[in-house]
């Protein structure tokens, strides 16, 4: 008897929606097996963690605040990962529209207090885009592997911003961070730390569903990633669809690090590589790329994050957070055969006759 | 300081700094080679620092912290082989989930494997003992080439494993059975190759060369454990392996060339020589370089179809019933 795996015919619904919850469920047991190994209570941890995140006003406001960038930048990769164009780059294209905002907000003097948040978030969107349209290119036009080349532009663009904060924008005082933005182009905020950017991406939410699920181009999205050769023979662009993608990835991106910038931050400096970009990908992955289900993968990601901060209580270490987010992936990853796959169990009968 | 002084210190800090980016860097290309791509490095390099140091530090042994780094190098690219090739899921994904992972988990149990006396946190903790430099009476006296002769012995491993990976690579069949793999798995899978097989023993070699990458900073470079200290040398070496156009008689140069770049900075700021070109840049440049060549070499090979050096099978799964 040997196990073997089998091509369902269609995309099994039930396992879409099951695989997921399942291996969330499998990576907080694993993680109480990391906590068991140090001689940690797992759910004194997990209770401490929960606590952390919801426990107060404060604390869910914390964590609604962290979660719109990454909701943002699960969107972002997202848009790219739907035609299959392995977008690793939302965190440079993240960095990227920080400084696309900071640059108006310390340069663009002409522009009048009215109008500079709305021009600082829309040259940081172009930033971002931009930062996401040029791998677009690259693969569209001469087939550059969009991995290696996102990913090698987000140290470039990391490595520009920190010279940035430390040197050449640099706030006369202290020794790293531009001067704060102008207070009245600051995005409001709306409940405690919660800030007027939830708006921005629960609107993006809906508008994305649209585009993806309803209109003629997300179906064409769709189909490129479904499958090449099919999509070419429909008379589809391939390769205008792929630059779009990425200039609407890069810019989706780029909004997450403006809206963060102009509510949070309110300057360029060290930590606005803070990660977001590379949470975006969990979120789209465990999402399964649907924008509604990316809310509820955002929160518990932005809930792993400040639920860990919470551990110093217990003298454990907030690197636990990061273990979790990492583990949550790989039982996903695991399971994620069985939407496309079914087990079968091949007897030795059964393989004779066959 | 003299000319030479200063050269021969440059080359000593290229060396010291690229041995680990040499290791890991090699056992990337030989998991590239196959097909698979291994985005798992930092998080895997960073686990064989943690795993080194923290066995060195508990038991005394500096040659069991290397195998426990190697050790854990395996067994978190076996996770990324098991979910890549039998449960074929995304490579890019899993490779990242594999540094998230092994990153978070480093820190994590570096704040759990220490002594009592500091509250179990082996941060900033530091070993009695490293791999130290040994020089070879003469020859470690040459000016500049010197510094060759006067390296830990991890270094001087590399110089014996670096032909032997080139030999292998391109004149053994085992070294032909894996560039099959990586070019054409179906043709090799034809020809009666296990293509999983080679693909999971191949990922798992480079896991253990990463783990001992991972030790070379935290058992040799700098004896001591600090959080995140692989400072995004595992992307690097992800950008070192384009750099060395696959070819694992090629890794050498990608290393001495950015070890280089980095070391020159300290070497010229401890020479008293003020910095035309500002740090960050040079931070950079392995990757801004790496991507100019990535794109003319992909650009150039589209226009006179020449055999571009990246595995064509590179990312992509592999089953005998994919039609």
């Amino acid at each position: 008897m040997r196990l073997g795996l089998e091509k369902r015919d269609y995309r099994s619904k039930r396992m879409v929606v099951l695989v997921p919850i399942i291996s969330l469920l499998i990576s907080f047991i694993l993680g109480a097996l990391v906590l068991a190994l140090v001689k940690a209570n797992p759910i004194q941890t997990y209770s401490a963690m929960i606590r952390g995140a919801f426990g107060s006003q404060t604390r869910t406001q914390y964590t609604i605040a962290k979660a719109i960038p990454m909701l943002l930048c699960g969107l972002a990769v997202g848009v790219a990962f739907r035609l299959k164009f392995w977008n690793i780059g939302a965190e440079g294209q993240y960095v990227s529209g920080v400084i696309g905002i900071t640059w108006v907000m310390q340069f663009w003097t002409f522009v009048p207090d009215a109008l500079l948040l709305a021009v600082g978030m829309l040259v940081g969107i172009l930033f971002g885009a931009l930062w996401g349209g040029i791998p677009g290119v690259l693969k569209a036009q001469w087939g550059v592997d969009e991995t290696l080349t996102t990913l090698m532009m987000n140290y470039i663009i990391i490595g520009y911003a920190e010279y940035l904060y430390i040197t050449a924008w640099k706030a006369p005082r202290g020794n790293m961070g531009t001067i704060l933005y102008p207070e009245a182009a600051w995005l409001p905020r709306i409940w405690g730390r919660v800030h007027a950017g939830i708006y921005f991406a629960l609107i993006l939410v809906v508008i994305l569903w649209f585009v993806l699920y309803k209109t003629r181009w997300g179906f064409e999205l769709n189909m490129i990633g479904k499958n090449q050769r099919a999509a070419r023979c429909q008379g589809v662009s391939i390769r205008k669809n792929i630059i779009l993608a990425m200039l609407l990835s890069g810019g989706i991106a780029g909004l997450a690090g403006v809206i963060d910038s102009a509510a949070i931050t309110h300057q360029l400096t060290k930590g606005v590589n803070s990660g977001y970009g590379f949470t975006g990908i969990i979120v789209a992955w465990m999402s399964g790329l649907n924008p509604f289900a990316s809310i509820i993968v955002a929160l518990i990601m932005a809930a792993l994050e400040t639920g860990s901060d919470a551990l110093q209580i217990l003298r454990l270490p907030s690197a636990m957070g990061e273990v979790m987010q990492g583990l949550i992936l790989i039982p996903l990853l695991a399971g994620s055969v069985f939407t496309d796959y079914k087990l079968v169990v091949h007897t030795k009968h059964k393989e004779a006759t066959a | 300081m003299n000319f030479f002084d200063f050269f021969t210190r440059l080359l000593a800090a290229t060396l010291a700094m690229g041995t680990s980016l040499t290791y890991a860097t090699l056992g990337e290309v030989f998991t590239e080679k196959t097909g698979v791509l291994n985005l798992g490095m930092e998080g895997t390099m960073l686990m064989g620092a943690l795993a080194g140091f923290a066995t060195a530090f508990n038991t005394g042994s500096l040659f069991l912290g290397l195998l426990m780094a190697m050790f854990v190098g395996a067994i978190l690219s076996l996770l990324h082989a098991f979910l890549c090739i039998t449960m074929r899921a995304n490579q890019v994904v899993s490779g990242l989930a594999i540094t998230m992972f092994g990153t978070g988990l480093a820190n994590f149990l570096g704040q759990r494997l220490g002594p009592a006396t500091n509250r179990f946190n082996l941060t900033g903790m530091n070993l009695s003992s490293k791999f130290d430099n040994i020089s070879i009476p003469l020859l470690s006296d040459i000016p500049i080439i010197g510094a060759l002769f006067n390296v830990s012995i991890l270094t001087y491993a590399l110089y014996f494993l670096l032909p032997f990976a080139w030999f292998f690579m391109y004149k053994t069949k085992y070294g032909m059975v894996v560039r099959a793999v990586g070019e054409n798995p179906k043709t090799a899978a034809s020809m009666g190759i296990s293509v999983s097989k080679i693909r999971y023993l191949y990922t798992t070699l480079g896991g253990v060369f990463a783990g001992l990458g991972g030790a070379c900073l935290s058992l040799s470079f700098i004896p001591s454990w600090n959080e995140g200290m692989t400072g995004g040398k595992g992307w690097i070496v992800i950008a070192l392996v384009i750099f060395s156009t696959w070819n694992p008689g090629r890794v050498v140069i990608g290393t001495l060339v950015f070890g280089g770049i980095t070391s020159l900075q300290f070497s010229l700021q401890a020479a008293g020589f003020r910095m035309v070109i500002p740090a960050q840049f040079l931070g950079f440049s392995p990757y801004l370089i790496t991507l100019l060549v990535l794109s003319i070499m992909t650009i150039v090979n589209q226009k006179k179809k020449g055999s571009f050096a990246s595995p064509a099978a590179l990312g992509t799964s592999f089953a005998i019933d994919d039609k």
